[in-house]
């Protein structure tokens, strides 16, 4: 018998790079959601007279080849990315968490069936999965948010069931039940600390996966069509005039770039 | 070893019955009616008449009962009987092979590239933690997971090709083809295996045996021969099967971007022309081929470490 062990509380300060990942979202966010209380320009409004036409001081974003305004045309393509990565997040997370407990907690048949469909959804690589689906009926962002959050709702299960199996084995659950408690208490008071963290992690790697994988399918134009502002697949487009206007194809790049990092920034475990 | 390989195949079952169900779907909710459709991919639109879809319904018994349909469909996969593509009216096997072998050489030839950038520099990382290696390995290597693969491919494109015009940007006449989509995906896997292989380097050289190794007076390398590469092997070559994910969702980016002719983009152009067969194809062999990968990397396992093969 080992002598139990106390745990050191945890370190209570604010990581210093999940603050710094949560800062740049948040200027994302603000960059994406502002045009929407204050109204600006209309992202699908063309005018040939400003057509690739560069920042100036009046603008800072310019225009692209068809005079567009880049800068509306990048906050709508956020709010669809932000939207759609955040919408499929919460969709995979929800069912995930809930099948891993029920899993861990009634074990056997049922442990043992929904294992069996998370390895289904495992045999094949994410992006194949939500291709075919956006085949069934294409140009509809609704598949592709079906696609994605089928495809990251299995890591939620998988991770769940791992972490609950021994918490529910544990004396302190033992001790909870024997005292009269139900299924509600042990829930909230024993597994959901431990989840807890393990949900910020996975939840933003999957949001930047997501939020990948809606520009891969842009730019490969299976995904969201034009003239739909889409990250992805406003680089398709402004790739011919890299050499006239190379602000116009670096802003996309930059703003995915941001993002992604943002939240790989929060979900990262601090390493000793 | 033997289990480990049972649960592959239950796994290339699963990828079957995915692919199946999925194309079934695909079917049922292709716009129109079937029968028309697939004669009109046959013989041009302009001819097609109730004669000719009547008789591809017959051939094809299209208006058969959902689950017997199903239960053909699945057969037909198993037997790797796709049929003939909608619209190059070839034989969907015919093209799926000889764009797995284009697709198969990139795979390789990406996996080396990596496995050559990646892991060597982890390791000098992982020897010295916290020297300015590793802190400049940590800053590239989170900037280029950060970003998507094909801005990586688009900025090589830029770099190698259109500034210093080294290498060609499309086609497949010459290995110089080869190049450039070849980079583009070991780059963002060398990107993630750099930091595995700096994460067991670390550990290994802080255990004792490593360290008596050194005191015992062996030179550096001696050292890293006997105790070190092994070690490091297990850890680099499991990530591996993990990595394969994003090796087979790059191939279908990379291959579109370059105009590699595999498999990858085979099946974003069956996707656009909607040609059921041809996805049934090629999202088949993409899942299978995912499959042996991650077998390879289970033999490759059991083959380095030892310690594994008492269970």
């Amino acid at each position: 018998m080992t002598s139990p062990e106390y745990a050191l509380p945890r370190a209570t300060g604010f990581p210093v790079r999940r603050a710094a990942g949560l800062a740049i979202l948040g200027g994302l966010v603000l960059f994406a959601f502002l045009p929407l209380l204050f109204g600006g320009p209309d992202p699908l409004k063309q005018s040939l007279r400003l057509s690739l036409q560069g920042p100036s001081t009046a603008d800072w974003f310019g225009y692209d080849h068809l005079g567009r305004s880049m800068q509306a045309r990048l906050s709508a393509a956020l709010r669809l990315s932000l939207g759609l990565a955040l919408l499929s997040v919460v969709t995979a997370m929800v069912p995930g968490v809930l099948l891993g407990v029920a899993a861990a907690w009634r074990g056997g048949i049922i442990d043992r069936f929904i294992g069996g469909i998370s390895e289904a959804f495992l045999a094949l690589p994410g992006l194949l999965l939500v291709l075919m689906l956006t085949a069934i009926v294409p140009d509809n962002p609704l598949m592709l948010y079906l696609g994605i959050s089928l495809v990251l709702w299995v890591e939620y299960f998988r991770l769940t069931r791992a972490l609950s199996k021994p918490l529910l084995l544990s004396p302190s659950v033992e001790a909870s039940r024997l005292l009269g408690f139900g299924p509600w208490t042990i829930l909230r008071r024993h597994l959901w600390p431990e989840l807890a963290p393990m949900l910020v992690t996975v939840g933003s790697y999957g949001a930047a996966s997501a939020i990948m994988a809606i520009a891969a399918l842009g730019f490969v134009s299976v995904g969201v069509r034009p003239p739909t502002p889409e990250l992805g697949a406003m680089m398709i487009e402004l790739l011919p005039y890299y050499e006239e206007a190379p602000h116009a194809l670096l802003q996309p790049i930059l703003v995915i770039f941001l993002m992604v990092l943002a939240l790989q920034l929060i979900g990262a475990k601090e390493k000793p | 070893m033997i289990r480990l390989l049972f649960g592959r195949l239950v796994q290339a079952a699963l990828v079957a019955l995915m692919v199946g169900l999925l194309t079934f779907v695909m079917t049922r909710f292709l716009p129109g009616d079937l029968a028309y459709r697939i004669a009109a991919g046959r013989y041009g639109y302009d001819i097609v008449d109730s004669a000719a879809a009547a008789k591809v319904a017959a051939e094809l018994s299209i208006n058969q009962p959902a689950l017997v349909a199903l239960g053909q469909w699945m057969f037909d996969l198993v037997r790797f009987e796709f049929g003939t593509s909608l619209i190059s009216g070839q034989p969907v096997w015919e093209e799926v092979s000889t764009q797995l072998g284009h697709t198969l050489k990139l795979a390789a030839v990406a996996i080396l590239l990596s496995l050559l950038i990646g892991p060597p520099l982890g390791i000098l990382a992982g020897l010295r933690p916290g020297g300015l290696l590793d802190r400049s390995l940590i800053l590239i290597s989170t900037g280029m997971r950060a970003l998507p693969q094909f801005v990586v491919g688009l900025g090589i494109i830029i770099i190698f090709s259109l500034t210093l015009g080294l290498f060609p940007v499309a086609g497949h006449d010459h290995p110089g083809h080869l190049v450039l989509p070849a980079l583009t995906l070991a780059l963002g896997l060398a990107a993630v295996s750099n930091r595995v292989a700096r994460d067991a380097m670390r550990s290994v050289s802080e255990t004792a045996f490593y360290t008596f190794g050194r005191t015992k007076g062996l030179s550096e390398w001696e050292v890293f021969r006997g105790h070190g590469l092994r070690n490091v092997a297990v850890p680099i070559i499991t990530y591996l099967g993990v990595q394969f994910v994003y090796l087979i969702e790059g191939v279908v980016v990379v291959e579109t971007l370059f105009a590699w002719p595999g498999i990858g983009h085979a099946l974003v152009h069956a996707i656009f022309g909607r040609d059921v067969p041809m996805i049934q194809g090629a999202a088949f062999i993409m899942g299978l081929l995912f499959v042996a990968l991650n077998a390879l990397v289970d033999a490759l396992c059991h083959l380095i470490d030892p310690r594994e093969r008492r269970t």
